[in-house]
């Protein structure tokens, strides 16, 4: 009883550390800047292709690819921010989700083009696959990455934001725009910075998730439903809300699926429409 | 105080009177019946979906309420509809209405959920909802017939015009009931509940201070809307004899917040134009490209947004002022 | 007035039937969205009959017509088929990857008196929506029954704990497999029902592991979920020894198996077409579907296709290239040949497909991972279909 009560957290847990690397880029953008990027799935998917075409076409080991898909989300976000998000900052909410579910369209053809429409997977080293079998608990050897490297990630961003001027400035940006112009701080920079790491961070959820949901050109709307709910439940602009949101919805997922398998996909949306109607500006929300 | 208002009635009766070019457009709706007949299935659909995207305007447009989980109510309608005919009632005039006030008892349930949060927290409860209907009806497949979607139905004609291959009947029926639909929201539009509603729209707040009991306003407005996706929803199943879980699904919400968006919220006519064009384009483009065809309609969406800033319709009323 | 419009789009559509106008066949696809490998699969299988058998039959051209359906959406289904025939003219309408769009275009086949050949829909019933349809890929009952009732007596399997994915194929599966294992001595532990975007399974198999029945029956849709499943396999430790896994087979196609890799070991499936088979025939087919595909090996979405066009070609040949539904039905009734899958036949009463059901174990050869046949029963026919004959 016990054993698969902690089976189930863990598994949650991995499962929820994989909904916040591919949520918390679009928390801290939607709550920074105010601009609904529904695009946001589509880097994860730039993501995970990298991380594809550098293992299978060129040979690369899984952990280099990672970096770079780090990069290639975060280079993907630079690019569209310059061209077309900074026209669109003052329009209404409406119009950027037009032009952002546009840019998904564009994206999903894009991927169907290159790499077809085919389910891909790719080959983790042998130290991921397989699992570890302690007094009668299974712990996967993938899971157990999973959290460490979500782990790491929450600590580098808080550390990052709390500790260093950089991240003094994108703070003061997120909490009042216009003062922290008034004492100096380069608002679009510090925006466009934070656009890139959310892209960044969504391109190595991207990349992670491979190995445990696949890989093909409608990743960037599959997982969009998710990803908008961990983002609600948390709180926008909100780090913490974010983590939160995603390890109560990853176990509040597996719980569901194990102790009450009849409820089935019902259980993660009963969940967040508990959760936001008794805190409609999420777990940790600011407004 | 008479000339007040004197001044209220005429100013009222100015914006109902109908604009010439109003009337050249719903003449224009009679074309494809002469011009395109081989494409009377498609203007049919075309003109549900306007009527799905006219319902959520009243709402988005009129009233400020953001819902990304509007098909929960065309699907309502369409199972009614499709469930009345399975069970050997398949005159479709009476079960629009039954389908109608089916999908209105819906509506009005959640409203007084739904009008009490704004923001995100609006946006995600009303898909929340959308999604759990859709996960309902997929479970209770004994009743909806699941993912096969409801068999064993045939809706043969309305008021003994079959409907046919050819699409003559659905598209007459479709646009009858589109422009009787119109007619109503047009008259709520310029009531004082309208204004009432564009009112909550701009400021919540103040509305109560004025005397408008903003939750009460909303909720009214809310059923309304729903009343119309739900007859809306009807309407697909008469002309197909088809039911099935996309009418439910949060993909048909999407496309129809897209759609009117397109067009531009809170214009009346926005949710038809848009409706227009979309479906117009993408059986275009699927036509020519049947693959990639999103890439094209992507394509658009992106080029409306960045040079026709709010909507179709709010383009061209931006062009038509400064060339004033 | 509306009987002459009939009359007249009729008659141009077939009357002018000589023999240098082409036969136009409209196919509705899901070409985007979740199904839309499968459609491109189907579509590639088809264009490779094309090309192994050239594109005349009985002196007329082949021409393919193809509509983005975009999903389960019948009344988009429905306004596809109609308008290819009454916009594009078509002759035959085929294709259909998904059962509630089968339905549809099968309602459009009956009323316009079109001959419709369902590549891929798997559900049975559908084969009752018009006379003029056949079908040539595979009805769940036909191959679920019979694993079921393979497992309770050649499979010596005893119990089994059935897991489907929550949507009609996997309930139709669910049962199938239910009623047949039962009927032949085996009992029914227990069933799971996975939601239908289910990325991960592992609180599910954990369950069935905690019951640690003596076997196991899945089914789920291709994609990213057999992979998924069988890495959720892995981590809880099934010893497919001791528990004996029963699948689709989806569960053990190439992307799954190239994902699971040696997790995969020992997996038991009953399916009518692997693209590994070592039929000389099926060699050559997948040679040829590589040149068309670029490089990808065939499923069972492509044999279906393949098949499909080998049906309309025999059934022209047959009718001397006339397109009149009746003279086309006729023909295909009762058609037989050998197909890459093995032999095939199209039911004479009931017009539905009826071939071997294969029953595989995933083995290591040459250092690769295969589904490696071991029993077959021959030339089975639709289970569910034979019942409704009995009614």
């Amino acid at each position: 009883m016990l054993s698969s009560a902690v089976g189930v957290l863990f598994d949650g847990f991995a499962y929820g550390m994989l909904l916040f690397l591919l949520s918390v880029g679009l928390s801290v953008t939607l709550g920074m800047m105010n601009f609904v990027n529904l695009a946001h799935c589509s880097f994860a998917m730039v993501g995970g292709y990298a991380t594809f075409h550098l293992m299978t076409r060129l040979g690369w080991p899984f952990l280099a690819t990672l970096p770079m898909a780090f990069l290639a989300g975060a280079l993907i976000s630079i690019v569209l921010e310059r061209t077309l998000y900074r026209h669109l900052y003052r329009a209404s909410d409406l119009d950027q989700c037009l032009l952002t579910i546009g840019i998904v369209f564009i994206s999903v053809a894009a991927y169907a083009w290159f790499y077809t429409t085919e389910q891909q997977s790719i080959r983790v080293p042998d130290w991921l696959q397989g699992a570890q079998h302690v007094g009668g608990m299974t712990f996967a050897n993938y899971r157990m990455f999973l959290v460490v490297v979500g782990l790491a990630i929450t600590a580098l961003l808080i550390l990052f934001l709390e500790k260093t001027r950089f991240g003094a400035r994108i703070r003061a940006a997120v909490d009042n725009q216009r003062m922290a112009r008034g004492l100096g701080i380069d608002v679009d920079r510090a925006f466009m910075f934070t656009f890139a790491l959310g892209g960044g961070l969504a391109g190595l959820g991207g990349a992670l998730s491979i190995q445990v949901v696949g890989l093909d050109p409608t990743f960037a709307l599959a997982y969009l439903v998710y990803v908008l709910i961990v983002v609600a439940v948390g709180g926008l602009g909100s780090i913490g809300g974010s983590f939160a949101a995603a390890v109560v919805l990853g176990i509040s997922d597996m719980a569901g699926k194990y102790y009450f398998p009849w409820l089935g996909a019902f259980l993660i949306y009963l969940v967040m429409v508990a959760l936001l109607m008794w805190r409609p500006a999420g777990l940790f929300g600011k407004r | 105080m008479a000339s007040a208002s004197s001044i209220a009635s005429t100013h009222f009766h100015a914006k109902v009177r109908w604009h010439p070019l109003e009337i050249v457009f719903w003449l224009c709706t009679l074309l494809p019946f002469v011009l395109t007949p081989s494409y009377l299935s498609l203007a049919s659909q075309i003109a549900i979906t306007a009527l799905f995207a006219l319902s959520l305007d009243l709402i988005l447009g009129y009233a400020g309420i953001v819902s990304l989980g509007h098909a929960a109510f065309f699907g309502v309608g369409a199972y009614t509809a499709g469930l009345l005919a399975k069970h050997y009632w398949s005159e479709p005039l009476s079960g629009l209405v039954i389908a109608a006030v089916a999908a209105g008892v819906v509506g009005y349930a959640l409203s007084h959920i739904v009008v009490r949060f704004r923001h995100l927290a609006l946006i995600m409860l009303t898909m929340g909802f959308g999604l759990l209907l859709h996960e309902a009806a997929n479970s209770a497949s004994a009743l909806t017939g699941g993912a096969d979607g409801l068999q064993g139905f045939r809706v043969p004609a309305v008021l003994s015009f079959k409907f046919d291959m050819f699409g003559r009947s659905a598209y007459a029926y479709s646009l009858a009931v589109l422009f009787l639909c119109f007619l109503a929201a047009r008259r709520i539009i310029h009531s004082p509940f309208g204004l009432a509603l564009r009112g909550i729209r701009e400021n919540a707040l103040r509305m109560p201070a004025i005397g408008a009991p903003s939750r009460a306003h909303l909720r009214k407005a809310y059923t309304i809307a729903a009343v119309m996706a739900g007859i809306a929803g009807a309407l697909l199943t008469h002309t197909t004899s088809t039911v099935s879980l996309e009418t439910l699904s949060f993909g048909r919400s999407a496309d129809v917040l897209v759609i009117l968006i397109l067009g531009g919220a809170g214009r009346l006519y926005g949710g038809i134009i848009g409706a227009v064009i979309y479906m117009v384009a993408r059986d275009q483009f699927s036509g020519i490209n049947p693959q990639y065809w999103y890439f094209w309609i992507g394509l658009l969406l992106v080029m409306v947004v960045m040079f026709l800033p709010n909507g179709i319709l709010g383009g061209i009323s931006a062009l038509y002022k400064k060339s004033k | 007035m509306k009987k002459l419009v009939v009359a007249a789009a009729l008659a141009a559509a077939f009357g002018s039937a000589h023999a240098q106008q082409a036969v136009k066949i409209g196919m509705p696809l899901t070409l985007s969205g979740q199904f839309a490998d499968a459609a491109n699969q189907m579509l590639n299988g088809a264009r490779t009959y094309m090309k192994m058998h050239g594109d005349t039959v009985a002196g007329r051209k082949i021409e393919l017509i193809t509509k983005d359906v975009g999903g389960p959406a019948p009344d988009v289904a429905k306004r596809l088929s109609q308008e290819l025939v009454v916009r594009d003219n078509v002759d035959i309408l085929a294709g259909y990857v998904l059962t509630p769009n089968a339905m549809a275009g099968g309602d459009v086949s009956a009323e316009a008196k079109k001959f419709m050949v369902v590549m891929n829909a798997a559900t049975s019933v559908v084969i009752t929506k018009s006379p003029y349809m056949i079908r040539t890929s595979v009805t769940l009952p036909q191959v679920m029954e019979t694993f079921g009732t393979w497992a309770a007596t050649k499979g010596a399997i005893k119990q089994s704990y059935t897991m489907v994915t929550d949507y009609g194929p996997g309930h139709d599966s669910e049962n199938a497999f239910q009623t047949a294992f039962k009927a032949a001595g085996g009992t029914i532990v227990g069933s799971v029902r996975f939601p239908v975007a289910n990325p991960d399974f592992s609180a599910f198999v954990q369950r069935a592991k905690d019951l640690g029945p003596e076997s196991i029956f899945i089914f789920i849709p291709g994609g990213a979920q057999p992979a998924a499943l069988g890495k959720a396999f892995a981590e809880r430790g099934i010893d497919k020894k001791k528990t004996r896994v029963l699948g689709s087979g989806e569960t053990t196609a190439e992307a799954a198996l190239k994902s699971m890799g040696d997790t995969a070991l020992d997996i038991i499936t009953a399916w009518h077409y692997d693209y590994m088979s070592s039929n000389p025939l099926n060699q050559k087919f997948v040679k040829e579907y590589q040149a068309v595909s670029n490089g990808r090996n065939p499923d069972f979405f492509s044999i279906g296709g393949y098949d499909g066009m080998h049906a309309i070609y025999e059934t022209l040949k047959k009718t001397n290239g006339k397109t009149d539904a009746e003279a086309m039905i006729a023909a295909a009734k009762g058609l037989k040949w050998e197909s890459p899958r093995g032999p095939m036949m199209i039911d004479p009463d009931t017009r539905d497909v009826v071939q071997n059901v294969y029953i595989r174990r995933v083995q290591k050869v040459n250092n690769e991972l295969v589904n490696v046949v071991f029993d077959t029963i021959p030339m089975v026919k639709d289970p569910a279909g034979e019942r409704r004959k009995k009614k």
